[in-house]
């Protein structure tokens, strides 16, 4: 045992969080040159002498890229800077073409900022300290070694198709008094920011593709106490790992912090596969980064009026949007805030657009969906189904072509990847079966194989046709029409009970 | 017949526009001359003889109209040509063909010039003498045993022996003037931003800039009108027009024009014999009509040190690239060293000392703790001297001073002691950390080696240099070498 369990941890410590977040933006080209930004292209396909970093060329900032990124920090109640410069951040990694970044340093285009989430019913605010541009780096492929690793490979390939694709950092200041819920308040900050990107439409923002990407800082003091020295927790790729991230550095750093042990400050790299991070780099040993303002670019000086513009043309924040439609639904708002926190609530909404009741919707996406997801170890809402198809589901059980039961296993059809629901229905074989003839035998048989129970219905006990139902169902793999099965196995025996 | 490569470049367009000879009569003719005495000066690196005689036949078919067509010119071996090899005069991009034109190929290509091929230079343009080429040294034409300055030594070498009337050098810190004066030719640094740097392999990017060099005021200043002018892909180019330099070329008169002689770019360091043809060019410039007077630039002598980190910071982080990943030399790739072993190893060897020098240096200029102390001032003092220089344009339109401080000296004579090679630029860089616009004009010979007579202007004043250039040229005209030793 090498950890203090959460709840414990935290009775005892008090949490200091902080979330540095990493977006990539949809834009059409690339952040300095005119290339693609496809995912999923063939490697190398979307190059130029500018984004390979070729001796001699020179970047040329994509102004759509400035724009979303202004727009976020508007999103962000940030300030928008009036002058400022993008600076070079050097340090070798291969990936890297021209082995240094074009980021921004000390000179960011949006400052002091906050967003407000909601847990537990309570809003929690969380400050903003900058958003700034960058651009990305290409991506590494380790191969011949066992894990896909640097480590035992016996070459590197390297895709820049990725390089120079715009990146937004989103960094907030320290986030103090979380209390006993760190992890919480830093999976709904994750998820209102997603919401938030996805509303101003700058961003496809889907984790498990890598546009939004996470890292996690973590530290823990004693009441009274100096902050603790904290740990930056890398790789966190989906809402449900940056929970879990936050829990297990909290337990360990708990763990050591009462054996009387140090916290190192370094960096950890998370897994999604076990859900703990391991050691990386210490930050003892950190690179210099060599920054200094980028001389093959101008510097930026977005005018005030433009950025008026732009602010005034903001879309409504996820917040109040939800509060509108969660009243219009009739939702309460524990339901809201756990469909917000489950990062479900656009699915939600889209699923009742899709033509079903808000009950419905809320039931699928909180229940069954949610319980796959987990088993799965995604977010819902990055599950391969869509809410048409959910819809779909639905409006089959409003038919009464399938049952609640039957409709959980078309479900799983789909996110088995067997097509759409009714394609489902079809090759697993699922609709209900109301033919009587079609059940006949199934009531023969069940009432053979129960003389008592059957006795008894004769007998005038109607309840117990209950157990002679229930044998039907079962021959049937739950596909008979339970009612009409139950009608069937009361005439089989004389009984012609109100069956009201 | 007249020796085609003893025309200038104006006098070559003319004969192949009304057809006296045809480009590629031209063409032959200048890679014949590269034939005969490269070898003696090794002024190219690369000859690409079938490129321009192809491009030679296409001005005879008359696909280009304009008033350089036909002209052939020698391409410092900084800027891309698509493939044709680009080395930088480095080892660690030998082999590398680059798959795009630099903008100011794409133009002289575009505008009928014919590139001969890529001259020798310093590596990656730190120096003051080629003689940190990684290729051998380029000799001066005229006298073999002494540098032809640098870093674009190749270039200016290549004018000064006729195997071409047009170049094209890169000015960090000098290296299209000093190169221009030690040899008796003329070069240009252009108002930074004025020609495009897409495709010019970075030394130092707040600092680098093309421009033309020639025999004759002329000819630079319709070569400088190809090159420049607004470039998209390169966001520090200047969208304004290209100040009229051709006209400023052919007015021969500067009557009334206020000169400032710069204080702090004579006396100690300065060779008698070069402050005398300077002296003697202000007293041509005041017979012209001129009204001569003296200006304190007083920040000009810390130019200088604040150059020796910029551009090392600079060029530290642009050199970071060449890492054997994506192209040009990999040395130590054994499938046993690892990635960062075949990085250092392929560094170790493909840069040369200088390079590496320059490459700690700045390293170290930029490093947390330091970086306020050493790069943070030295933008300081690039701030200081942009002030000298608009205080001195309230009373005088252009400033002039020594190109550098001596003729050129003996091959080796400063290779172990850096800081005598680096003073050669003293009175160049000052414009550079400004950014206006600078020139080098041949002012006559001290024993036998040439001076050059630096003119420095206001930014996008350009056309200013050519002014004086040409009404100095008419007054004094450029000295010719004896290039002896073609005979010998
Ligand atoms: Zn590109």
């Amino acid at each position: 045992m090498t950890a203090v369990p959460y709840d414990e941890a935290l009775a005892e410590f008090e949490p200091v969080i902080g979330l540095e977040t990493h977006v990539e933006l949809g834009t059409a080209s690339k952040m300095f040159c005119g290339c693609a930004t496809e995912f999923g292209a063939e490697p190398n396909t979307q190059v130029c002498p500018v984004c390979l970093g070729l001796p001699g060329a020179l970047p040329v900032v994509n102004e759509t890229a400035i724009e979303s990124t202004i727009r976020i920090g508007l999103a962000l109640h940030c300030d928008i800077a009036t002058w400022c410069r993008f600076a070079r951040k050097n340090y070798f990694y291969p990936d890297m073409p021209k082995n240094f970044q074009t980021s921004q340093y000390d000179e960011p285009l949006c400052t002091d900022g906050y967003l407000d989430v909601l847990v537990a019913g309570e809003t929690v605010r969380i400050p903003i300290e900058r958003v700034h541009l960058e651009e990305d780096t290409g991506k590494s492929l380790h191969v011949g070694g066992a894990t896909g690793r640097i480590h035992g490979a016996s070459h590197s390939l390297v895709d820049y198709n990725r390089a120079g694709i715009p990146l937004v950092e989103i960094v907030t200041k320290p986030v103090t008094g979380t209390g006993t819920m760190p992890a919480e308040v830093a999976k709904a900050y994750v998820t209102e920011l997603r919401d938030v990107l996805r509303g101003l439409g700058v961003s496809d923002v889907k984790m498990e593709q890598g546009s939004l990407r996470c890292d996690v800082n973590v530290s823990l003091n004693r009441p009274g106490q100096e902050w603790g020295t904290r740990s930056e927790t890398k790789n966190v790729n989906s809402l449900r790992s940056v929970e879990r991230a936050v829990r297990s550095e909290v337990e360990r750093q708990a763990f050591r912090l009462r054996a009387g042990e140090r916290i190192v400050q370094e960096t950890r790299h998370f897994h999604e596969d076990t859900g703990m991070s391991t050691s990386g780099r210490s930050k003892e040993e950190a690179t210099d980064y060599r920054y200094f303002p980028e001389p093959d670019l101008v510097p930026i000086a977005p005018d005030p009026v433009w950025v008026a513009t732009l602010k005034d043309a903001l879309p409504e924040a996820p917040s109040v949007r939800r509060l509108m439609l969660t009243k219009e639904l009739g939702l309460s708002d524990n339901d809201s805030e756990a469909m917000v926190n489950a990062g479900v609530l656009d699915v939600v909404l889209a699923t009742v657009e899709a033509g079903t009741s808000a009950t419905e919707a809320r039931n699928w996406w909180l229940g069954h969906l949610a319980q796959s997801a987990n088993t799965a170890g995604v977010d819902a809402a990055d599950l391969p189904i869509t809410p048409a198809q959910v819809a779909r589901v639905v409006a089959l059980v409003n038919a009464g072509t399938l049952t609640a039961g039957l409709a959980r296993q078309v479900v799983d059809g789909v996110l088995a990847g067997e097509g759409e629901p009714d394609a489902v229905v079809v090759s697993r074989g699922l609709a209900v079966v109301s033919d009587e003839g079609a059940l006949a035998a199934a009531v023969d048989e069940a009432i053979a194989a129960d003389p008592d129970a059957a006795e008894k219905v004769r007998s005038g006990k109607v309840a117990a046709a209950g157990a002679l139902v229930g044998k039907v169902m079962k021959a049937t793999r739950g596909q008979a029409d339970a009612s009409v099965a139950r009608r069937l196995v009361l005439e089989r025996l004389g009984v012609t009970a109100d069956l009201s | 017949m007249t020796d085609l490569t003893r025309l200038t470049a104006s006098e070559t367009a003319a004969a192949i526009k009304d057809r006296t000879v045809s480009a590629v009569e031209v063409t032959q003719a200048h890679l014949d001359r590269i034939a005969t005495v490269d070898g003696q000066v090794h002024a190219f690196l690369h000859v690409d003889t079938e490129g321009a005689l192809a491009q030679a036949r296409k001005v005879d078919a008359g696909e280009f109209p304009g008033p350089l067509a036909g002209v052939p010119l020698a391409l410092k071996d900084v800027l891309t040509m698509e493939g044709v090899p680009t080395t930088a005069g480095s080892k660690i991009l030998e082999g590398w063909r680059p798959p795009y034109d630099a903008t100011v190929t794409a133009r002289l290509k575009a505008a009928g010039v014919v590139i001969l091929g890529k001259t020798n230079m310093d590596e990656f343009a730190m120096g003051s003498s080629t003689e940190h080429s990684a290729y051998g040294p380029t000799h001066n034409p005229w006298d073999l045993t002494r540098i032809p300055g640098g870093s674009g030594g190749g270039s200016s070498a290549a004018l000064a022996s006729y195997q071409a009337p047009l170049a094209i050098g890169t000015d960090t810190g000098g290296s299209i003037r000093q190169p221009a004066a030690v040899t008796g030719t003329v070069g240009v640094k252009p108002t930074y931003g004025g020609v495009s740097r897409y495709g010019l392999v970075a030394f130092s990017s707040s600092l680098d800039q093309a421009g033309p060099c020639a025999r004759t005021v002329l000819d630079a200043a319709l070569l400088h009108e190809v090159i420049a002018g607004h470039d998209p892909h390169d966001s520090t180019s200047i969208d304004a027009p290209v100040p009229p330099v051709v006209e400023a070329a052919r007015s021969r008169h500067i009557r009334g024009l206020r000169v400032g002689v710069v204080k702090e770019l004579s006396g100690e360091g300065y060779e008698p014999g070069v402050q005398a043809r300077f002296d003697e060019a202000v007293e041509i410039l005041k017979d012209l009509g001129a009204t001569v007077t003296e200006v304190s630039c007083p920040h000009f002598v810390y130019a200088l040190p604040a150059y020796y980190l910029i551009a090392p910071s600079e060029a530290s982080s642009n050199l970071a690239r060449f890492d054997s990943v994506r192209y040009g030399l990999r040395v130590g790739d054994d499938g046993v060293n690892s990635l960062e072993e075949v990085m250092a190893l392929t560094r170790a060897q493909g840069f040369g000392a200088e390079v590496k020098r320059r490459i700690i240096l700045g390293t170290y200029a930029l490093s947390s703790g330091y970086y306020d102390a050493y790069y943070g001032q030295a933008q300081k003092v690039r701030t200081l001297i942009t002030r000298d220089f608009a205080r001195a344009w309230e009373s005088v339109d252009v400033l002039v001073a020594p190109t550098c401080p001596t003729v050129a000296f003996p091959l080796g004579a400063k290779l172990q002691d850096p800081l005598a090679m680096y003073r050669q630029d003293v009175a160049s860089i000052p414009s550079n950390l400004y950014g206006g616009p600078a020139a080098s004009f041949p002012a006559g010979l001290s024993d036998g080696l040439p001076v050059g007579l630096q003119v420095m202007a206001p930014t996008l004043r350009d056309d200013l240099l050519y002014r004086v250039g040409s009404a100095f040229e008419a007054a004094l005209p450029a000295p010719v070498p004896s290039l002896a030793w073609e005979n010998a």
